[in-house]
């Protein structure tokens, strides 16, 4: 397998507010190899955007690692200085977030927004760069590419704007795409489309995907691997397959049981009861033992580490193997 | 079908003006509903599910159309009977801090739903208020809470209790859930379930999620580009789609798969939905129809009857060996 592409090492960000801090990453630890999709799954205030941005140096102002390494081709990203980030940022690691209009400049044609990227990082030349948009915006399925180069982001849909933004991580052909949530706001067919897409340029490519979702039907059918977040931990981690066969953590399968699928309908669904807390606190138990049906006093007093269960799959939770025998 | 339903539609339609151009937002949508049912409505955005919804409720004009609540012409009311007739139709939205006052606690917000209504006496109001929340799940403590101070989950079941307050009989829900966490998204959709069978409430469910809808729906209008263009009991549709959008619609539905064989390979339809101050000929849908032939291109399709009570506008259901390979796939 070789040296993995990206390495993030025992990651901890707090975030401060008026009041208190809010623990948010609490000792992550996962790497992702060439030509991987991985997809990291949870709810609002799991960590999985925190630790993904905290990597690559988008935390928010009132956010502070307070430990951990991330390793990118033998760097660690969190020692770099904002303009070293930046470089690597656009160039070796292209960014797609849930909102494109957050990320294009309103007053910009977006043919000079794509190349914009690929000049600033001195990945090509002036003539270079503009017949490589041009390619591009067909790549990415924008009909008549010349014409629409000189065209504003509001003129565009949101499945189009979407298509540019990729346009832009993707311009000079980074490595490793962090994708979050990048079709939340899309209608289904319109996720279709962007999926299909990106699916069509990891195989041409060979190009990295770490797709942050709160979509178990999109991570489990396009990623290669699957990690569960929950408090800012890992709580499962494991190749999709594996995942699919024997997720065995009380909040996956929680998760799992409580999505409406297709085909529901007449059918009890289990929602996990309560709501995830805000953590204001070093955690001194695992963080879902308020929500879990298996909980005992362990769970309470001790955190859960992250530790092997099978073949290919790992999880945090110390009742997995009894979890296991009720649910199979 | 009842001869008396709760809500009976009759062509209803309405157009915008948008930058000089008409944009037929709804055109010609026909449906009835009876007590304690559901009608879902699903589409993509832009397909005029919302824009439904607020005709039903005359929040908007129609330009056309009648409706029939509980047997009176709403089209023909006057605004005072209307504003009467309103505590029976209640709507709630996707974002319930929309339609809170920042300002108002949450116990507030609810008695003052009532109050507008005249509905009993300040101390009978207050007592129904602590009875609703803590038949939407809440503490009691939370009618002393801020908008600002609820979780989304939290506020949703707010806009619930003070929708319900009135007593209603329809509720049309707006993506109430679309902006939750899925773990949150289930309990609130169970709630309405619940509240369903408890005080026969009539719903219209209006989400993009097929998924939702199928669970919650008796009945299933599916909408494009402000056309119905297929329709029939839930059941009936997801085993039997018939029109190449609903069809689209199902394919792109990502489920968890059940074997690792079984994950879905990402197949994507041609195009994008048109703008709707340009509507394609003939049939709406036919720039990204897999089977578009010339017949498509220039005759719009009318509703064809594909079994009881189940309806596409698709030229290709006229013939039953074309339904039989589409229901075969």
């Amino acid at each position: 397998m070789g040296e993995p592409l990206l390495s993030i090492d025992d990651l901890h960000v707090k975030f401060s507010r008026s009041e208190d801090e809010v623990y948010a990453v609490n000792g992550v630890s996962f790497t992702i190899d060439a030509n991987e999709a991985l997809g990291i799954v949870g709810e609002s205030g799991s960590g999985k955007s925190v630790t993904l941005m905290s990597a690559i140096g988008l935390l928010r102002e009132n956010g502070k690692i307070t430990s951990g390494t991330a390793n990118f081709q033998g760097q660690n990203l969190l020692k770099l200085r904002p303009k070293q980030l930046e470089d690597i940022r656009g160039r070796d690691i292209g960014v797609v977030f849930q909102d494109p209009m957050t990320s294009l400049n309103p007053i910009m044609r977006i043919g000079d927004q794509i190349m914009e990227a690929m000049l600033t990082h001195h990945y090509a030349g002036r003539k270079e760069a503009f017949e490589r948009t041009l390619q591009l915006l067909h790549e990415m399925g924008i009909p008549d590419p010349k014409s629409r180069f000189k065209s504003y982001p509001h003129e565009f849909s949101g499945g189009m704007r979407q298509r540019i933004m990729i346009a832009i991580a993707l311009a000079c052909e980074p490595q490793l795409l962090i994708a979050d949530e990048p079709t939340t706001a899309l209608d289904v067919t319109v996720q279709m489309q962007i999926l299909a897409l990106l699916q069509d340029l990891r195989r041409k490519r060979g190009m990295s995907v770490v797709m942050v979702t709160h979509d178990f039907g999109l991570a489990t059918n396009f990623c290669d691997n699957i990690i569960v977040m929950y408090g800012g931990q890992i709580m499962e981690k494991a190749t999709t397959d594996q995942f699919i066969r024997e997720a065995a953590h009380p909040y996956s399968l929680g998760l799992k049981r409580s999505i409406i699928e297709v085909g529901h309908k007449g059918k009890e669904i289990l929602p996990i009861p309560k709501t995830a807390k805000t953590l204001t606190a070093a955690l001194t138990g695992c963080p879902f033992a308020d929500r879990c049906n298996y909980t005992t006093d362990r769970c309470r007093q001790e955190v859960p580490q992250l530790r092997a269960f099978g073949t290919n799959h790992e999880l945090a939770c110390h009742h997995a193997e009894e979890v296991a025998c009720y649910v199979r | 079908m009842s001869d008396n339903p709760l809500l009976r539609v009759e062509n209803i339609s309405k157009t915008f003006r948008v930058q000089g151009k008409k944009l037929h937002a709804i055109e010609n949508v026909s449906f009835t509903l009876e007590a304690g049912k559901t009608l879902g409505l699903v589409g993509e955005s832009g397909s005029g599910k919302s824009t439904l919804g607020r005709l039903v409720l005359r929040l908007l004009e129609s330009d056309k159309g009648k409706i029939f609540f509980d047997g009176a012409d709403l089209s023909k009311m006057s605004k005072e009977k209307l504003r009467a007739l309103r505590r029976d139709m209640q709507i709630i939205f996707q974002d319930p801090k929309a339609s809170l006052s920042p300002r108002m606690t949450v116990g507030d917000a609810i008695e003052d739903a009532m109050a507008i209504h005249k509905i009993g006496t300040k101390a009978s109001r207050r007592a129904r208020m602590t009875e609703l929340l803590e038949r939407v799940g809440l503490p009691s403590e939370i009618q002393y809470a801020y908008p600002h101070e609820l979780s989304g989950g939290q506020l949703q079941r707010v806009g619930i209790a003070r929708a319900l307050s009135l007593n209603p009989k329809l509720i049309i829900c707006d993506e109430p859930v679309s902006a939750l966490d899925v773990s949150i998204q289930v309990q609130v959709i169970q709630l309405l379930r619940d509240l369903q069978q408890e005080f026969n409430l009539t719903y219209i469910f209006i989400s993009h999620n097929l998924a939702v809808v199928e669970y919650l729906s008796d009945e299933i209008a599916v909408l494009y580009l402000g056309e119905v263009v297929e329709q029939a009991p839930a059941d009936e549709l997801f085993k039997t789609p018939t029109h190449p959008y609903t069809q689209v619609l199902l394919d792109s539905i990502l489920k968890i798969p059940e074997t690792p064989e079984m994950k879905q390979q990402m197949v994507s339809i041609q195009g994008e939905v048109p703008s709707p101050l340009n509507p394609p000929s003939g049939c709406t849908f036919h720039p990204r129809c897999p089977y578009a032939d010339d017949h498509c291109r220039s005759v719009k399709p009318v509703q064809s009857l594909v079994a009881d009570g189940h309806v596409a506008a698709c030229h290709r259901v006229k013939e039953p060996q074309d339904l039989l390979l589409l229901n075969a796939k």
